[in-house]
């Protein structure tokens, strides 16, 4: 278990970027910036990220950064990998892919499946903050159940794609979950699979003050309780073996899960949320709990 | 002589320069600061270094991790997350002029 101590002082990320108060994106990225180091190149579709960024003739961070069209994030990797392979470098350098989750589980999905397929040495990384904020709160394929955006005012129909499961099925050696209320655990996770060949794939929630419509000091306290509610469950998969991390670990129990109602009714994208849609999420985390006791289970 | 480097910004123009403040002083974004009570921050007042969770959870890089933690208010959004994630509350969000 890492320590706050652990974690390297060095800032690769500046201050006064144009990210939004209390964003949690900015905090992932400046946790995974941490355990990648300095040596590491990151490509990024368009998201809320390159507005991170800046403008041009300005660059926000000390590591170098690829600003790729949304559907080519995971063939700009595979290229950055090729070519580094080619010069002999690609020991020292990592390649990481930052996403959104529209460039991930929408417009991203055919080239992220094409790069993982072809066996690319990288990690994709999605900050899901489950619609399309920096064009203004767009669903997108995250959107989970009943939330308010713009294209879907009256709540959203449908589910939220299970991005994780569909990058397991692919064969991936390393698949994680993580969330920005729980630095600590991203750090180790970005630091895992830093370590390991191949593709790699974690999915990070990130809670969105303007979007999900909070005030920006609760951008933690939102995170933690989508881990204490049991919706956003904390895992890795390596190898296929599949680990539930030591911050999820107590929510096996039904007892000790908080009521999905305090993760929602502190949200202003569910402020119309039906009881019938309440219900639905009580069965979905029940379900997704019980696959994971399963999968606990046959590991033990 | 060919300087590689120079004509290599020339024909892409999208060399860019890391700096500090991208998007200008966003300190001004809010006039709310964080103000840290010496008296009560746990590595303040033990002069080890421990807790530092203003230091981890701030998203925009301001805290340091010194003994006590400093706030740099040119770029601090004000977002309060700090004050929020502080063990012993220590920190309390108060209106600070800023130039």
């Amino acid at each position: 278990m890492v320590n706050v101590l652990d974690l390297p002082e060095e800032e690769l990320i500046y201050p006064g970027t144009r990210a939004c108060a209390g964003c949690s994106m900015a905090l992932i990225y400046r946790i995974a910036l941490k355990a990648l180091g300095k040596n590491t190149i990151i490509t990024v579709p368009a998201s809320c990220l390159t507005v991170l960024h800046g403008m041009q003739g300005f660059c926000t961070t000390k590591v170098s950064v690829l600003h790729t069209p949304f559907a080519t994030t995971g063939a700009s990797a595979s290229g950055i990998v090729a070519s580094l392979e080619d010069k002999g470098l690609n020991e020292d350098i990592n390649v990481v892919a930052f996403a959104g989750d529209g460039g991930t589980v929408d417009i991203g999905i055919q080239s992220l499946s094409g790069a993982v397929e072809r066996g690319t040495n990288f990690i994709f990384a999605c900050y899901d903050n489950e619609a399309y904020m920096n064009t203004g709160v767009q669903r997108s394929g995250s959107t989970p159940p009943g939330a308010f955006s713009t294209t879907t005012p009256d709540g959203k129909i449908g589910y939220k794609k299970d991005m994780p499961k569909i990058l397991e099925a692919h064969g991936v050696p390393y698949v994680a979950t993580a969330i920005s209320s729980y630095p600590l655990d991203l750090y180790e996770k970005f630091s895992r699979a830093k370590e390991i060949y191949g593709p790699k794939y974690i999915h990070i929630l990130a809670p969105c003050p303007p979007g999900w419509g909070y005030e920006p000091k609760d951008s933690i306290k939102i995170g933690r309780l989508a881990v204490q509610t049991g919706f956003w469950p904390l895992y890795e998969v390596i190898e296929g073996k599949f680990q539930l991390s030591k911050d999820s670990r107590r929510y096996l129990d039904p007892k000790k899960r908080k009521p999905i109602e305090e993760y929602l009714s502190l949200q202003k994208r569910f402020r119309n949320i039906s009881d019938e849609i309440i219900a639905n999420y009580r069965d979905y985390i029940d379900n997704l709990w019980k696959d994971i006791k399963t999968r606990t289970k046959e590991e033990n | 002589m060919t300087d590689t480097k120079n004509d290599y910004q020339k024909i892409l123009g999208s060399v860019q320069k890391p700096v500090k403040g991208e998007a200008g002083k966003t300190g001004s974004w809010s006039p709310k600061k964080p103000i840290i009570d010496i008296e009560k921050c746990i590595p303040a007042k033990s002069g080890k270094p421990s807790c530092f969770n203003c230091w981890l959870y701030c998203p925009e890089a301001v805290v340091s991790r010194t003994i006590p933690p400093k706030i740099d208010f040119d770029y601090c959004k004000g977002c309060g997350i700090c004050m929020e994630e502080c063990p012993v509350k220590a920190i309390t969000m108060e209106e600070v002029s800023i130039e």
